[in-house]
């Protein structure tokens, strides 16, 4: 502790340069952390998935729909117990900058189906009797400040026109992975504005026995193979994993550049740290006469180092973890539950403890075996 | 008694290709308390001498031997332990920390031993009010005079009361008047508080404060005068 003063009068030296670097450092941090958590949000997301809930898409493409027929054909497919479908909205609320998912469903089925959605039992008769009406996640609630009963108008994109809405029920999720932040009102409205156009978007699926998933995906894949809509059909648990994987190259990109990062930033601090001690040539060898050892020197300059380090770390895995709740990064559907997870926190400092040995080890070697005559010569 | 003991060494360096002698056998004795001026011209081996003595750098062959302990055969880490405790070092150009206080550089030897925050503060200040700079204990390097930065380092060299104060060309960076301050200082250092002092210097005039005057030439002593044999 003796020593504090001394590390931090050196730091001190030349304030902007340590600035820079410990933004450096931050930065890089920061971005490894946020980077590897869209990794991990993405594999959280599919491991929440249910294995008992298989999901029917067009094998086309996502976005087109398939046909309301095909409701009761899955729902005699052996080992099927329910059917519910649903559809993507694709609305604007207000100036429309904050976005977030929703959704036309079947209501009755579609909460059955997904119990992991806690609704208050008031809430969800409300929301069962009403076509107009919408259940939204306290996630949104929390975001525009809305209220049970209230009308909330919306701009329709996909189907377009006004919408109006009423809240009649909030959801919490049991895991935060299913995310609190979606809109999911009635089929029927949607259908009852634009009968020509709409048809459920996908169908959802609880089968009797999770191990029967594949046979059960096959049967409906082979029954629609000939149809003008042929179907591809998964586990929720393949499906979000394939969302996720549709997102692999991205991953590995970000993963890359995380990395790529931290190793430019590695060489920025070193260089710094490298300057900082070929300034200090001279202090070194007179510390050296009064009676500093070589061991002792390469502590301050590792403990510089680490100081500079740590504290980017600090800030940079301290941003990533504060950052998407003060900005409601994340919300919206499309990366529910985006957090720093412990473990992410914990490569962060890894990351960081090497960075600060990676950059410090060199410039406290050097002053280390620094010989003190040949340094004194040259400055007196 | 001699605190310092040289015995029968030899010095050479490589430049380049070439091996340059700086001594071959030198033989002399500093007395404790003893007051030596090291004179002669560049590249005659005067701040070889310190060097050796402070166990900065190490004979080709002989011994160094400084109140008992034989320099010349320590390991890096003992001499840095060594000097903490026994040499007291000044430099011609001061080479104070230009990061720390007048204060924080006098208290940088201490840092070293196993003293109380307190105790360091007060033997700083006592230091300190030694050389005459009570009054600058926050000033930093570059708000001190060039006198002044000396008087600091000089107090830095005595904080920890080492037995042997070596100075390289002292006054080398200093006016007549901050010169004889310092010079001063040293007289006072040597007869109020008996520290032994070998200091090399190019200037008559500092030499005349010193009790022994060793005149060098190419590592070869070429006149003596005092206690030194």
């Amino acid at each position: 502790m003796k020593f504090l003063p001394l590390v931090i009068a050196n730091l001190g030296r030349h304030k902007l340069r340590t600035i820079l670097t410990i933004t450096s450092v931050a930065l890089a941090l920061f971005l490894f952390a946020s980077l590897r958590t869209v990794g991990t949000t993405l594999d959280a997301g599919s491991q929440a998935s249910s294995a008992q809930r298989i999901i029917t898409q067009n094998s086309t493409a996502f976005v087109i729909p398939l046909p309301m027929s095909y409701a009761n054909r899955l729902a005699s497919v052996p080992h099927v117990t329910e059917v519910t479908w649903a559809n993507w909205f694709g609305g604007k609320y207000g100036d429309g900058k904050k976005f977030f998912a929703q959704f036309a469903v079947d209501p009755a089925s579609y909460l059955k189906m997904y119990p992991e959605f806690l609704i208050p039992e008031e809430q969800k008769q409300a929301f069962l009797k009403e076509r107009s009406a919408a259940i939204v996640g306290e996630g949104l609630i929390r975001a525009f400040g809305w209220k049970v009963g209230q009308n909330v108008t919306m701009q329709g994109t996909i189907f377009p026109g006004d919408w109006t809405f009423t809240i009649r029920g909030i959801y919490r999720p049991t895991l935060k992975e299913y995310g609190d932040d979606s809109f999911m009102f009635h089929y029927d409205y949607l259908y009852e504005k634009y009968p020509d156009r709409v048809t459920p978007g996908w169908y959802i699926m609880k089968i009797d026995d999770p191990n029967v998933a594949p046979q059960v995906a096959k049967t409906i894949d082979d029954q629609f193979r000939n149809s003008s809509a042929p179907t591809k059909t998964g586990t929720e648990k393949a499906f979000a994993a394939g969302f996720a994987s549709m997102w692999g190259n991205v991953k590995l990109l970000m993963s890359t550049i995380g990395m790529a990062v931290v190793f430019a930033i590695l060489l920025v601090s070193a260089n710094a740290m490298m300057m900082n001690q070929r300034e200090r040539t001279a202090e070194v060898a007179v510390m050296k006469t009064v009676g500093f050892s070589d061991r002792r020197i390469f502590g301050l300059v590792i403990t510089e180092a680490a100081t500079i380090a740590l504290t980017g770390a600090i800030l940079g895995l301290g941003a990533a973890i504060l950052l998407p709740t003060v900005t409601g990064f994340g919300d919206g559907g499309f990366l529910p539950g985006f957090h720093v997870t412990t473990g992410t926190a914990l490569v962060g400092g890894v990351v960081a403890v090497v960075l600060a040995i990676a950059s410090g080890i060199f410039p406290a070697w050097q002053a280390a075996r620094l010989p003190v005559v040949q340094a004194l010569r040259r400055v007196e | 008694m001699a605190l310092v003991e040289i015995r029968d060494v030899f010095k050479s360096f490589k430049r380049e290709a070439q091996t340059v002698d700086v001594y071959t056998g030198l033989t002399i004795d500093f007395e404790e308390g003893s007051y030596t001026a090291l004179m002669g011209p560049s590249g005659s081996g005067k701040s070889t001498l310190l060097n050796l003595v402070a166990g900065l750098d190490k004979p080709t062959s002989g011994t160094v031997t400084v109140g008992g302990a034989t320099v010349s055969s320590m390991s890096p880490s003992q001499l840095a332990d060594w000097r903490a405790r026994t040499i007291g070092f000044v430099f011609q150009s001061y080479n104070l920390l230009p990061v720390l206080t007048a204060q924080q550089n006098v208290e940088l030897p201490l840092l070293l031993t196993n003293l109380s925050r307190k105790e360091r503060a007060d033997r700083t200040a006592l230091a300190l009010g030694v050389v005459g700079l009570s009054d600058r204990l926050d000033h930093y390097p570059r708000q001190l005079s060039g006198g002044q930065e000396q008087r600091v380092a000089i107090a830095r060299a005595i904080v920890a009361d080492p037995t042997l104060i070596l100075l390289d060309e002292p006054t080398g960076q200093l006016d007549a008047k901050s010169s004889e301050e310092v010079l001063e200082l040293l007289r006072r250092l040597n007869k109020e508080f008996r520290k032994t002092i070998m200091m090399v210097t190019h200037d008559a005039k500092a030499a005349d404060h010193a009790s022994t005057v060793l005149h060098l030439e190419k590592g070869v002593l070429l006149e003596r005068a005092g206690v030194a044999t």
